[in-house]
């Protein structure tokens, strides 16, 4: 248990306008996280605002700036930080809607196109013998659409029109396990100045990426692609 | 004539197969939900696409509704499930004994299971506790606990339905002994406004006790929270169960790349109130560990509690454990002679549908219209589609 101070970003448009930030004196267990203490604020203003879900990293709406680092706040435990105050702010490059809560649309309007399904095969346990009736044994994709890799990249802050770490490394997993999907046609859409070709390899998305998307590395894999060509004239992956 | 207004309650699970199965049957629904959509209970389910088999013994009405659900899920929402199936092991001499029951609880419920050795049992699962000594496949899966709601969310906007979120109803508006409307604060702008409506439906979840008092009435809900661990690592590709009475920890779904246990139950008063144990994450890897035994080294993604909303028995229920899974819709024109107010509580993740199909039958017979139910056979947008630009 340690007393830390919290400093949380407020904003409301035309209510708590220009921003401010609410200082609060709390205790904290060694087991509470970033969004455990927003959930305990929460229960005394319930006007303050943020996005949360699942409570474990799975779903990745909690995607928050944390003494200026980009993280998933229900994975982030507060004395782990190690710091006597916690910057608490809204993510970056997206258009902030009220206090720490981000409008994901833009994410969404690069990322949907790409149209990467949704399962893939799961790389774990190789030696497990699926049960017949099951085939192959299939997890969900890694990415969890958190948009922390959009708030750290340098790029994405001066370039709207750039695609993005997570479209990109979207588009590498379908090139990697096509499931069905047109590599051509993804391949297309990255091969452009706005695609993976304006990544300037700061590498800040795989830094923050909360799940081991490593969207950075993704983003050279499709240039070793394209640089090759094996993927457009082989067409048969 | 213009259509009827429905306002519900809660963007969970069950507030989002609501507003798509109304929109279906033609009528104009909007959805209010005081957070993030999903931010209650749902999101923070254990990701479990239950065949129903956990309940085949003690809970067979709900172990059905699981089963013809599950079913259902796979035609509308494809995609959305990791479908490994889930395997119920006995571990020890007691687990040996419940088989003979389970087996035919199986049976009674409709649920499809075959029984495979223990050889085959750790063939299909190497980090399986060796000392298994029957093994039953069932089709459990997986889902994301999130986007399968955003999936019926997005195909309720694209026939019209609102999403209000961040949108807490203060008040149900009423004229006389009949709901009228809610009045609802926005957490964005700070404005306080009414919505009119034809009629609306109390969705809340855990919560749907406190929405209840709103109107002056009272649903027998009992808010049963459970701890839940998520561990870095996929140690199983199947869903892992105990083959016993439900009890705490005896179950692991991989998910994504992580496996998460579950769960503890105990009851509250208050689901804003959880009060995480945090003893019973030592628990959870206790109990893991006797199906996984590698889980005991497993590293730690999270904790965390959610707060289910079983119906309870006015008796008071000890830890939840012994109150059923299964859902009811309360209409409170018969129960309490206030009209225009109708609540949907207790269910599952895996039941949602079920559970708006009958409060839907409910509501369109309230509003005197003949529509029929089509969520059976709609399949879902992807939940990506729920971020798209609106008019």
């Amino acid at each position: 248990m340690a007393e830390v101070t919290f400093k949380i970003y407020r904003y409301k448009p035309g209510a708590i306008d220009p921003p401010r930030y609410d200082t609060f004196k709390l205790d904290v267990e060694a087991h509470e996280t970033v969004l455990d203490i927003l959930e305990r604020l929460r229960l005394d203003d319930p006007t303050l605002t943020y996005r949360h879900s699942c409570h474990h990293g799975s779903c990745g709406t909690c995607g928050m700036m944390v003494n200026g680092k980009e993280v998933l706040a229900c994975v982030t435990r507060v004395l782990d930080l190690g710091t006597e105050t916690v910057v608490v702010e809204p993510l970056r490059h997206l258009p902030l809607v009220s206090d720490l809560v981000v409008d994901m649309t833009p994410f969404f309007e690069k990322y949907e196109p790409i149209g990467m399904p949704y399962l893939r095969e799961s790389e774990y346990l190789p030696e497990g013998q699926p049960p017949p009736e099951v085939g192959t044994y299939m997890r969900f994709e890694s990415c969890l659409e958190c948009g922390l890799c959009l708030s750290a990249c340098p790029v994405v802050g001066t370039d709207p029109a750039y695609l993005g770490p997570a479209a990109l490394a979207a588009a590498a997993r379908v090139v990697q396990e096509p499931r069905g999907q047109d590599v051509a046609r993804v391949l297309q859409m990255v091969d452009t100045e706005q695609g993976c070709w304006r990544c300037h390899s700061a590498m800040e998305c795989s830094e923050v990426c909360p799940n081991d998307v490593d969207p950075g590395g993704m983003i050279m894999y499709l240039r070793r692609e394209l640089l090759t060509g094996k993927t457009l004239s082989g067409g048969k992956r | 004539m213009k259509k009827p207004h429905v306002v519900v309650i809660g963007g969970g699970a069950t507030g989002a197969a609501l507003a798509h199965d109304l929109t279906l049957r033609g009528l104009r629904v909007t959805v209010v939900e005081r957070g993030e959509v999903t931010s209650g209970t749902t999101g923070r389910h254990h990701g479990l696409l239950h065949s129903g088999a956990r309940y085949a013994v003690k809970d067979q009405e709900s172990a059905k509704e699981c089963i013809e659900e599950n079913m259902i899920l796979r035609k509308i929402a494809p995609g959305s499930f990791e479908l490994n199936n889930g395997l119920f092991v006995a571990i020890t001499d007691e687990d040996m004994a419940y088989r003979p029951a389970f087996l035919e609880g199986l049976e009674t419920c409709g649920i499809p299971y075959k029984e495979i050795t223990p050889q085959e049992a750790l063939a299909r699962e190497p980090n399986l506790n060796p000392a298994v000594k029957a093994a039953v496949e069932v089709p459990d899966g997986t889902m994301d606990a999130m986007r399968l709601p955003l999936r019926f969310l997005a195909t309720a906007q694209q026939h019209g339905a609102v999403v209000l979120t961040y949108t807490e109803v203060e008040e149900i508006l009423m004229q006389g002994k009949a709901v009228v409307g809610v009045r609802v604060r926005d957490h964005v702008t700070e404005k306080t406004y009414n919505i009119g409506a034809d009629l609306v439906v109390n969705a809340g979840g855990a919560w749907s006790g406190k929405i209840a008092a709103l109107a002056g009435v009272h649903v027998p809900l009992q808010p049963s929270p459970g701890v839940l661990v998520a561990v870095y690592g996929r140690w199983n590709n199947m869903v892992l169960n105990r083959m016993h009475r439900s009890g705490d920890g005896d179950i692991i779904v991989p998910q994504r790349t992580l496996s998460v246990i579950g769960t503890s139950s105990w009851v509250v008063e208050d689901p804003d109130k959880l009060e995480m144990k945090k003893e019973h994450i030592q628990l959870m890897y206790d109990y893991g560990a006797q199906l996984v035994p590698a889980i005991r080294n497993a590293k730690l993604r999270a904790a965390w509690a959610a707060a289910r909303p079983l119906i309870g028995s006015e008796g008071g229920a000890q830890t939840g454990r012994e109150l059923s899974r299964t859902f009811k819709c309360f209409d409170h024109a018969e129960r309490d002679g206030v009209e225009g107010f109708v609540t949907i509580a207790g269910g599952k993740a895996t039941t949602a549908r079920g559970m708006a199909e009958v409060t839907a039958n409910v509501v369109v017979q309230k509003l005197g219209l003949d529509a029929p139910c089509r969520t059976r056979e709609v399949v879902l947008l992807p939940h990506t589609a729920y971020y798209r630009r609106r008019m």
